[in-house]
């Protein structure tokens, strides 16, 4: 299922999608699961599945504590796959955002095939841009089996690459809120809003495409804010702290979780 | 002597930087968009940098004058007669800060400063480059943060020292394996929140495109000399050609001058560690697999999910899971052959430079000298004496002191003999 049904839905509503990520594999494969799915119960859109990777250039330290310590902890890219099955089965829109190795290791048709097999969504890629001699095989893969691919703008995207990208797009198209790594903000970016008017503006299939706006968003207010100009709020480094601060006690972890994602969903609601 | 010129080869990478053309799936550009527009940026600069005679002649200038270039070859005598061929070494150990690197740190950084940009961060694994680019942002007036793995700038504390001394801020990386792979991260995530003011002055030629053809651009110099220096003192062009390998900056920096020649054999050496049977090593060519890292399609050492691998190297230069892709492009196509040398191999052919020619190599450059020495044994035989094999000596070995003091067990004021201590196998006469 595409995620842009969810989009739809949430447009329906008059309100934004709220997108929320969690690496697999944390703080285990089990309890990723159950982390996920207090996220789906408590309001989520749409979830982002992290594929856990040796190096995240993109992130900052919040997930990267979280994917080493998954990865330490032994998980593997079937685990995510299981993962995926296991959230996708509550209904839910569910993609994996993954760095590229793992995939062109796992084998872009097999990685394709059993994403959509475990009723996968699609794929985030953020190091893979949708130009045709990084990305070509990922495209012809996701259009054969039918899977959402989602390609990352940011505020440095020149006008003709952000056409380029959202033209590449299926489901919707990531806009990178701020010129860093992920993790919490205390303040919204201002470039986010000015990005996201172009992006609607350049991209061919105009309002049709939605457009998420991730990096720094942690609280309802903030979710609000993004929220009143984006078609999506992404979250994730607040959700993974969540679950880090609370190491030794799983149940304070997961009502933390929830207490957060209902936050979280109260503020697309409210712009 | 002119020690930059742009001169295509039948080895280059095409405009959006795979080598050898996009079939090949060699180097590429894998990078967040949010860097796209700070590599295009980079890419116009450098192609207009290179077709610009005075930025060609200031660069040259700077080389002569500052970093003391052309280096020498020079004929190692005796070493030549212990093989039986003729050993040429090209003397980069002379170079300002001890190393090939000082060639592609100032070529990089009178680029940032053409390009308007005011600070410079850089990688370093055991603190060579990291030296080299804090010399070079010291040269230039430039702010400078560098990047090392938290394990490293334990055991390089000299380093450490010598970066704070020339003005740089050193950052200490805890994440991942707190080593080079994870230093480069670190300032990729600098880079994307920094990038309208900075530079990255990526440490070799490696990397998305235009990295590892615009550090071969400003490395290329090494062999662009050495041909020419060999053609005028031989008349000949050698028989073979031979350079360590880690990330690949001094050996692309070697081979690009003679890849045209077909009857100049070239060999890459890299670091086999305890043995490429052994989990201990970093031959990212022989061992490795296909894969991503660090912006570029290139052999990685990875496992069966395309997690990196933890590489191994007794020296520290050469410990990196990946390689630079023009280097896997040449290997694929057979144009240059990549061996490993053990860190047994290289310590043992950098005690043998030091007592036979009075040079005390890098550990790095001692895998080139304990291959390229297998190498024109073979040539020495088929060939007779006047068998000629060049082996880039790019590095010095004064900051491998510490490594050689434990590995040979030098340096115990009670074992000060006639004799010399740790006289390892094979140094024999």
């Amino acid at each position: 299922m595409s995620v842009s049904t969810a989009f739809e839905k949430a447009r329906a509503d008059g309100r934004a999608a709220l997108v929320g990520y969690l690496p697999a594999g944390f703080p285990d494969v089990a309890g990723g699961i159950e982390a996920l799915r207090a996220m789906v119960d408590a309001g989520c859109d749409v979830l982002e599945i992290g594929l856990p990777y040796s190096d995240p250039v993109m992130d900052g330290p919040t997930i990267q504590a979280a994917a080493q310590q998954a990865l330490e902890g032994g998980v593997r890219t079937t685990d995510v796959l299981r993962t995926v099955e296991a959230v996708a089965a509550t209904g839910i829109p569910t993609l994996v955002m993954t760095y590229w190795n793992p995939v062109e290791r796992y084998g872009v048709e097999r990685f394709a095939a059993d994403l959509a097999d475990a009723g996968g969504a699609g794929l985030i890629t953020p190091d893979l841009t949708p130009d045709p001699d990084v990305a070509g095989a990922w495209i012809a893969a996701a259009d054969r089996h039918d899977l959402d691919k989602v390609f990352l703008v940011a505020p440095s995207s020149t006008d003709e690459r952000i056409a380029m990208t959202t033209a590449a797009c299926r489901g919707f198209v990531y806009a990178t809120a701020v010129m860093g790594v992920t993790g919490a903000r205390a303040t919204t970016s201002d470039l986010a809003g000015p990005l996201v008017a172009r992006t609607r503006a350049l991209s061919p299939s105009g309002a049709d495409l939605p457009i998420g706006v991730g990096l720094g968003v942690s609280n309802g207010d903030q979710a609000a804010e993004v929220a009143s100009y984006a078609d999506g709020v992404i979250v994730g480094s607040a959700f993974v702290r969540a679950l880090l601060d609370h190491p030794d006690d799983r149940a304070a972890g997961l009502r933390t979780l929830t207490a957060l994602t209902e936050d979280l969903a109260r503020g697309v609601r409210r712009a | 002597m002119t020690t930059h010129v742009e001169r295509p080869t039948d080895y280059d990478a095409d405009e959006h930087g795979w080598f050898g053309g996009p079939e090949t799936g060699w180097g590429g550009r894998f990078m967040p968009e949010a860097l796209v527009a700070a590599l295009d940026e980079l890419t116009v600069a450098w192609h207009d940098a290179m077709a610009d005679p005075a930025f060609v002649a200031e660069f040259d200038a700077i080389l002569r004058e500052y970093a003391g270039l052309p280096s020498p070859l020079y004929l190692a005598e005796r070493l030549s007669a212990k093989v039986g061929a003729r050993i040429l070494l090209k003397r980069e150990d002379l170079n300002h800060t001890g190393a090939h690197k000082i060639r592609n740190v100032l070529g990089q950084a009178l680029l940032t400063k053409r390009m308007g940009k005011t600070r410079v961060i850089a990688e370093t694994g055991a603190g060579q480059h990291g030296v080299a680019s804090a010399t070079a942002a010291a040269y230039f007036g430039l702010d400078c943060t560098v990047y090392m793995g938290a394990v490293d700038t334990r055991r390089q504390a000299l380093n450490v020292a010598r970066m704070h001394l020339l003005g740089a801020k050193v950052v200490p990386v805890e994440s991942g394996s707190a080593t080079l792979k994870d230093a480069i991260n670190e300032a990729l995530r600098d880079w994307v929140a920094s990038v309208d003011h900075t530079a990255y002055l990526f440490g070799t030629a490696a990397g998305p495109h235009p990295f590892p053809s615009l550090v071969r651009d400003f490395t290329r110099g090494i062999g662009d000399e050495a041909r020419q220096q060999c053609l005028d003192r031989f008349g000949r062009l050698p028989d073979a050609i031979a350079a360590c390998v880690g990330g690949g900056s001094n050996a692309i920096g070697l081979f690009t001058a003679f890849l045209d020649d077909p009857d100049v054999a070239i060999y890459g050496f890299e670091p086999g560690g305890e043995g490429v049977d052994t989990p201990r090593h970093a031959a990212t060519i022989h061992a490795g697999a296909r894969g991503v890292l660090h912006g570029a399609r290139t052999y990685v050492l990875q496992d069966e999910d395309g997690q990196t691998i933890e590489s191994h190297s007794i020296s520290a230069g050469l410990d990196y899971p990946g390689v630079g892709p023009q280097h896997a492009h040449l290997a694929a196509t057979g144009r240059a052959t990549y061996l490993p040398v053990t860190d047994d191999e290289a310590m043992t052919a950098m005690a043998l430079l030091s007592r036979t020619e009075g040079i005390i190599p890098a550990i790095e450059s001692a895998h080139a000298i304990a291959g390229a020495l297998r190498v024109a044994e073979r040539l020495g035989e088929e060939k007779g004496p006047e068998a000629t094999v060049i082996i880039n000596l790019s590095g010095r070995g004064d900051k491998d002191m510490g490594t050689a003091i434990e590995y040979f067990g030098l340096g115990d004021p009670d074992q000060v003999t006639e004799e010399p201590v740790g006289e390892p196998e094979g140094a024999q006469e």
